[in-house]
């Protein structure tokens, strides 16, 4: 195995192994802010009770998301040190910047509040979440604006050998990272929502805790319809995005060989890489490929056959991960409407009940997905147009890697394991029961 | 002429991040260490779980931004720094991950052998970034073999030569004895004399090491050099003794937060000895001068260090002083009702 195979796959298990993470922290830590921030306002305790489960099921998963951020973090020096000299003068900052306004932030005030509840008033607890809660949103932003560098490189100018910061409000403003950011937290919201609405209605099936899980049901249900019709909305606009910024990444998600003007939309294909055709091709939309990337049903979409081979990412694995994903949204919308319907009345479709618990796993395939697409999708280029992926690695032993390769598979198969069943464990037992103690801490009424 | 003030405030930055880093995590570190030494039951190991629960993961991001800022400004020494110490770090990381787990999964089952797992785990934890970091700066401190291409001539075993583990020893003592003085300050009774014990017994190896560590960096590198030509920078290596002999004067007093904050200034000083002696080196090479990673041939562009300082200047302080008002939350004891309390680990 070479290095670069060795470095590649290394980063694709750390940064998935990573995002099986990510996400749920990003959606549970507002939900858990809101309804903390309902119980400050009502004084109702079951939202203080339901901060408390929520946010212990949140700080699980937190934990592995903060172990696993840091390997990322060094990864760049430690596999891809040709990258980092290359682009460091732009990447770098955006990086160091991340840790400044958001890890320290988020770290801190997550202790304030897992420790705080004697030591805080509610309001002051409540805004500790609240600090979370955007802190690791903004870290989400300014690590999608280094990627979205990496997608589509702007702001810069080569010299001394380098790509070297020419415009940081080009770099900032980056259309592709702010797509990517408002489609990959909209996904992680989608994501926390179907968590929170499988685990109640896992009990609600149960009839454990009704009113309780009554209540968790209800906020989140709205909460997951908003982001379930957004995605499929602002993903139709990421990818007219990419049309513009990455034309070989968007036949390779559409498995377009030819170059068409006004492209039909096959809603079923088979790619044959191998060929450079596709296998099967079924029940053609006229003009729509076209309409969706450029918005016009004449609109020229170039084929893969445009690029020579090398240039080209590999096709299969992209289009899969994008046909899935895609698939997974509309679901989801779906799914979204109907639980919004029932959101008075739990019950009201009880087949429902019984499948959301089974919904919790998708979300996070179809974030898996994506990143699948942006990230396969983007080769051979580690920046796109800038460097290829090849030209990046560094300068170490393939033994090294493999090595250290094996150890992440093992050790990240663990942890993942001790931390799900954690989870597992902690959503099945509930809320802790009501006290008269926490009764009698009441809020202050605003 | 403008461009050079700013990779000085970076080199200096630089120095702080790490230094503070150090300072921070160092204790917790320290903490791990010890427990199979002065805690005896489960419940003197839950204190010490809670005498580091809320803060490690804030001290932890000292070093993400550490690393983040070499990225920043220096490009080119986080890409041979770490390609060039590739297993280290990958141990250190491991290391580390393991740590930050042993804190969120020991006290969610109540099986002993789950709980001794994570113990464990929080030692190993605990003790091979501690030696690791050590070895690793005094490798930097010593040069690295590293050609100009940026490629080490070596391997773990070159990092591991006398002044490497000398320099790997100093840190793990100096973090017991951080460790032990903080342990002094959120513990009672039993716990805390067994603690206030160790931290005066290591003492005295501290002592004995940073000794001959101070003597064998004038020997084996020329560190000292930049202290003969700058003067005032003697300062530094003075206020790292100073900090040291206070350790056992306040101990003896009972008075331990002084202790811990003598202790607290001896890590800072004797971090940023080492970097004041660097200057303006980041990474020498001891193979090719030449091949010598500086702030002039390592840095990031004029434009970028520019936006960094503002954005250190600004934040920094923020993150400092909300950082100082959670350390001041959470100042008192760990108390035997805390620890009944479903959110304690
Ligand atoms: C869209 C969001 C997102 C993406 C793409 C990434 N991360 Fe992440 N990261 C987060 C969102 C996030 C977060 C939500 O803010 C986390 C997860 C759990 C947590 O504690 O914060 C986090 C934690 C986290 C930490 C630990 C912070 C701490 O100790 O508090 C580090 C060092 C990184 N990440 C670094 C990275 C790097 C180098 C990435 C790219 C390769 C990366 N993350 C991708
Ligand atoms: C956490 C979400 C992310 C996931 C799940 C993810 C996934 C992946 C995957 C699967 C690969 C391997 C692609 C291949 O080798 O064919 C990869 C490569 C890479 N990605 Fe990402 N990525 C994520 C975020 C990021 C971010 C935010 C950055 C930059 C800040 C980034 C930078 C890179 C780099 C440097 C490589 C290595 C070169 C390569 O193999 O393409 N990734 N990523
Ligand atoms: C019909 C709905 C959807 C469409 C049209 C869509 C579209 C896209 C496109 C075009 C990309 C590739 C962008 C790139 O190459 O950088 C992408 C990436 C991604 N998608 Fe989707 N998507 C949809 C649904 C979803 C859902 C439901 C989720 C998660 C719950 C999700 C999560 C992601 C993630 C995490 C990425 C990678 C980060 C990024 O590039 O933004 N997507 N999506």
């Amino acid at each position: 195995m070479d290095v670069v195979l060795a470095s590649r796959l290394q980063f694709a298990v750390a940064s998935l192994f990573h995002f099986l993470f990510v996400p749920l922290t990003l959606g549970l830590s507002i939900l858990t802010a809101i309804f903390e921030t309902l119980y400050v306002k009502t004084g109702d305790e079951d939202y203080k009770r339901a901060a408390k489960f929520w946010g212990k099921l949140f700080l699980i998963n937190f934990a592995l998301g903060v172990v696993t951020g840091i390997t990322l973090e060094f990864q760049f020096g430690t596999n891809w040190s040709r990258y980092s000299m290359y682009v460091g003068d732009i990447f770098g900052s955006l990086l160091a910047i991340e840790a400044t306004l958001a890890f320290f932030l988020e770290s801190t005030f997550i202790a304030v509040w897992h420790f705080g509840w004697n030591r805080l008033s509610p309001k002051l607890h409540a805004l500790c979440i609240w600090l979370v809660a955007i802190a690791s949103n903004i870290s989400a932003l300014w690590i999608l604006l280094a990627n979205g560098w990496m997608q589509n490189p702007v702001g810069y100018t080569i010299r001394n050998g380098r790509a070297e910061l020419a415009s940081f409000i080009d770099v900032i403003t980056n259309p592709f990272g702010w797509m990517e950011f408002i489609h990959t937290v909209s996904g992680a919201y989608i994501l926390a929502g179907f968590f929170v609405l499988g685990v109640s209605a896992w009990h609600l099936a149960r009839k454990n805790e009704v009113a309780f899980f009554k209540k968790c049901f209800r906020v989140a249900a709205t909460w997951t319809l908003i982001f379930a019709l957004f995605e499929v909305f602002n993903g139709h606009l990421h990818g007219s995005e990419v049309a513009k910024a990455q034309p070989t990444k968007l036949a390779a998600m559409e498995s377009l060989w030819e170059t068409k003007q006004g492209a039909p939309m096959y809603l079923f294909i088979i790619p044959d890489e191998k060929n450079e055709r596709n296998k099967v091709e079924l029940f053609p939309i006229p003009g729509m490929l076209s309409l969706l990337a450029y918005h016009s049903p004449n609109a020229t979409v170039k084929g893969l056959k445009e690029w020579p081979r090398e240039e080209r990412p590999p096709v299969t694995l992209t289009f899969w991960s994008f046909r899935l994903m895609v698939g997974l949204g509309f679901l989801f919308a779906a799914l979204s409407v109907l639980v919004f319907l029932s959101r008075d009345n739990p019950g009201r479709f009880p087949w429902l009940l019984r499948i959301l618990p089974w919904v919790i796993p998708l979300p996070y395939l179809a974030c898996e997905f994506g990143w699948m697409v942006a990230e396969v999708g983007r080769q051979p280029w580690i920046v796109y147009g800038l460097m290829k992926t090849y030209e990046a690695v560094s300068p170490i032993s393939p033994l090294q890697v493999g090595i250290s390769l094996l150890a992440f598979i093992l050790f990240y198969t663990l942890l993942g394991l001790v931390d799900f069943y954690l989870l597992f464990k902690f959503a099945r037992k509930g809320p802790e029961p009501r006290t008269k103690v926490s009764l009698t801490a009441k809020p202050a009424t605003i | 002429m403008e461009h050079n003030i700013y990779q000085v405030i970076w080199f200096i930055l630089w120095g702080v991040l790490w230094a503070v880093y150090f300072m921070l995590d160092g204790f917790d570190f320290g903490l791990g260490m010890i427990m199979p030494f002065v805690a005896k039951n489960d419940m003197e190991r839950r204190v010490i779980y809670n005498a580091a629960g809320p803060f490690w993961d804030g001290n932890e991001v000292w070093l993400i931004t550490a690393g983040g800022a070499t990225f920043a400004a220096f490009p080119k020494a986080y890409a041979i720094m770490f390609s060039t110490l590739y297993t280290p770090l990958l141990l250190i990381l491991f290391a580390l991950i393991l740590r930050g787990v042993a804190f969120e999964f020991r006290a969610k089952e109540e099986s002993p052998v789950w709980k001794a797992v994570w113990d464990l785990c929080l030692v190993v934890g605990s003790f091979v970034p501690s030696l690791l970091f050590g070895v690793a700066f005094a490798n930097f401190f010593l040069g690295l073999p590293i050609d100009r291409e940026g490629i080490l001539h070596g391997n773990i075993i070159t990092l591991l030569n006398p002044y490497g583990v000398l320099g790997g020893l100093l840190f793990v003592v100096m973090f017991v004895v951080h460790g032990a003085t903080w342990l002094c300050v959120k513990s009672e009774g039993d716990l805390c004399r067994r603690a206030r014990h160790v931290a005066e017994k290591f003492w005295v190896l501290e002592v004995l090491i940073l000794g001959i560590f101070l003597v064998a960096t004038g020997l084996v590198t020329d560190l000292w050099a930049n202290f003969f030509r700058y003067k005032i920078l003697l300062i530094i290596p003075a206020l790292a003794l100073l900090g040291l002999i206070s350790i056992p004067a306040f101990l003896g007093q009972g008075r331990y937060w002084w202790a811990w904050f003598a202790s607290a200034l001896t890590v800072l000083m004797t971090t940023a000895f080492g970097f004041a002696g660097l200057f303006p080196r980041l990474i020498p090479s001891r193979l090719d001068p030449a091949a010598t990673l500086t702030i002039y041939n390592a840095s990031s562009s004029p434009l970028t260090l520019k936006i960094m300082t503002a954005v250190a200047l600004i934040f920094v302080p923020i993150v400092i002083l909300y950082q100082i008002w959670a350390y001041k939350l959470f100042s008192d004891k760990v108390s035997p009702e805390f620890l009944e309390t479903e959110e304690a680990y």
